[in-house]
């Protein structure tokens, strides 16, 4: 499924994702206001399939996971920047989102359709007809995101290491 | 032995392994995990049932409410309860009310050099000055960490600053962060281990020391350390924990993968950061005149015992200029108790501050105090994000608890050097 592509600047932060006024609520509350500061049309306007395209540090600031987890609510295919920050890029894999890292966003325009295929590591400029490289998941992180997330990642772990444990 | 950076050292010893090459992913034993109300039972509670997972040590567990402390919302009040719920059924230890977590955890002596801690909150880093691996992860990472009692990791370089010299008067911790930040910008970090080192950070008290390795955070790194010395061990046993044998916790001289950067403390001026940006630093005397209406001493950052005694160097025989409001939210309520014992309290009161709860507060953008519209703040706090501590038309300045308090007093961004130098009333302000 593709999706239009909205396209932002460096340092992105935590705070503009997942606005600590809204914390005390649930996630549909914050990701009603995600990213208003910078991009008020975002929460509104974003459908299923859409991918975040941004530049340096990514995800920058707190460790709230909302964050990470208002982008997956909005049903974002996943977010491509040149960098992100540590902690929002375990906190994306560990949800289910795909973060990935370009080497490059020349060509990249807001408002383009974009197909994002995270284990090929490439996203497709659909009306462009072209190409833009992605760096390849690490390795350890690739069996988390097919899975869906650290939890369900861990439930399938647990309960192979329970049945090991049962047998004679 | 294979030389190693003190990251490396603690590292493989978690992870059982003799050596941990820089680059390596390996999984580690946590020897504590620290999480707060905020991202901490109302979020991983969940998960763990989830996962039909029991604690893997609530020995190894603590628990601090500190980010809807003091409960004054509905919805406050019902996440503080569900939190004192599950301390109660877990058996973990609860720090209820005492402070923010980063502060309370080495104060009640919980750190300890050479551990691997991880922490539910970006600045966990704040350990790494007792030289503790210590770093942030978000919520369902917790849940992993507390069902599994492991974490992966990616061996990290070190980003290796030394500081020589000496900071003069009326400069701190504080303002060598500013001046980083500016220098290597907020993702100069790259993730690594930023390691602290030089005459001017052996010289720094445990409590600077922690603002160093907190804003470690805002480089961009996973965790800030500084090697452990007499000073360190001396905090730890004052806490009431056991330093163990720190000697060998060290970063060898020939240990691969290091960034070196050299700094001359000596020549550093008191910092202040534009909004919206810990990168956006400055010499204090390019702001100077900028006009404020709120003067913040808060945060894990800025309100510390250390960060409360300078302010009131400044502020003593002092008042708050009229069209200010200076707020403190001392960060733990020992901290607080020695500001009051040794009469710091009182010249707050004196000047005319508000005092607010030991919480993270405005800091993290949470009770009721929280910036109105177009209010210029100057802060002690680690991030002037927009709208982050209030209305996103709000203006935050960073700078030192020394800076924030002569802005107090001047009504505008002043360099604190000016306060420090003059007693205000004979006799009361010469306290350098």
């Amino acid at each position: 499924m593709s999706g239009r592509i909205f396209l932002l600047g460096d340092n992105i932060d935590t705070d503009q994702l997942a606005p600590g006024r809204y914390m005390s609520g649930g996630i549909a509350e914050i990701a009603a206001h995600c990213l208003e500061a910078v991009r008020p049309d975002f929460a509104a306007t974003v459908r299923p399939g859409d991918i975040l395209v941004a530049g340096r540090n990514f995800g920058a600031g707190s460790s709230r996971e909302q964050a990470a987890e208002a982008l997956r609510h909005l049903g974002l295919a996943g977010v491509v920047a040149l960098s992100f920050a540590g902690i929002f890029y375990r906190n994306a894999l560990n949800l289910g989102l795909p973060a990935l890292v370009a080497p490059d966003l020349g060509g990249i325009d807001d408002g383009d359709e974009g197909l994002l295929d995270p284990m090929a590591g490439r996203l497709t400029l659909v009306a462009k007809q072209t190409e833009v490289a992605l760096e390849p998941l690490p390795e350890n992180l690739r069996p988390l995101l097919i899975d869906g997330g650290l939890i369900p990642h861990l439930k399938k772990r647990l309960s192979a290491g329970a049945a090991n444990a049962r047998r004679p | 032995m294979t030389a190693a950076s003190l990251a490396q050292k603690i590292i493989a010893r978690a992870a059982g392994h003799d050596h941990a090459a820089v680059g390596a992913v390996v999984t580690a034993r946590v020897d504590l995990a620290m999480i707060h109300d905020s991202g901490g039972p109302r979020r991983v509670a969940p998960l763990l049932a989830e996962l039909g997972a029991p604690l893997f040590d609530p020995a190894r567990v603590v628990l601090v409410s500190d980010h809807f402390v003091p409960g004054d919302t509905e919805e406050g009040a019902r996440i503080l309860a569900l939190t004192r719920d599950w301390a109660r059924e877990t058996g973990v230890t609860f720090h209820d009310g005492q402070g923010i977590c980063h502060v309370v955890l080495p104060e009640r002596g919980h750190l300890r050099p050479g551990m691997f801690v991880v922490g539910g909150d970006s600045h966990s880093p704040t350990g790494g000055a007792f030289g503790a691996y210590m770093f942030g992860i978000g919520a369902t990472e917790m849940a992993g960490v507390l069902a599994t009692g492991e974490i992966w990791i990616k061996v990290p370089e070190t980003i290796l600053i030394e500081w020589s010299g000496r900071l003069g008067p009326g400069v701190m911790a504080k303002d060598i962060m500013l001046a980083l930040c500016g220098r290597l910008g907020m993702d100069g970090g790259r993730y690594q281990a930023i390691e602290y080192a030089g005459p001017a950070i052996a010289a720094l008290s445990m409590q600077e020391r922690m603002t160093l390795a907190n804003m470690a955070a805002e480089l961009g790194g996973q965790t800030g350390l500084i090697a452990p010395d007499a000073v360190t061990a001396d905090f730890v046993r004052n806490a009431g924990g056991d330093p163990g044998d720190w000697t060998g916790l060290v970063t060898d001289p020939d240990a691969e993968g290091i960034e070196h950067h050299r700094f001359d403390a000596a020549a550093l001026a008191p910092q202040v950061a534009a909004p919206h940006s810990p990168a956006n630093a400055m010499p204090v005397g390019e702001a100077a005149q900028t006009p404020i209406t709120v003067a913040y001493l808060g945060a894990c950052t800025g309100a510390k015992y250390v960060d409360l005694e300078a302010a009131a160097q400044v502020l003593r025989g002092r008042r708050v200029s009229s069209g200010v409001e200076l707020l403190v939210a001392p960060a733990s309520r020992r901290d607080q108790d020695r500001a009051a014992a040794e009469g710091i309290m009182s010249v707050f009161e004196e000047a005319g501050a508000r005092v607010l709860p030991n919480a993270c507060g405005i800091c993290a953008g949470y009770g009721s105090h929280r910036l109105g519209a177009e209010v210029t703040c100057l802060s002690s706090t680690a991030r002037n994000f927009r709208g982050r501590m209030g209305d996103p038309s709000s203006k935050v300045w960073l700078g030192s608890p020394f800076s924030v308090a002569a802005a107090a007093v001047a009504g505008h961004i002043a360099d604190p050097r000016d306060f420090l130098a003059e007693p205000a009333v004979s006799g009361l302000g010469g306290s350098a």
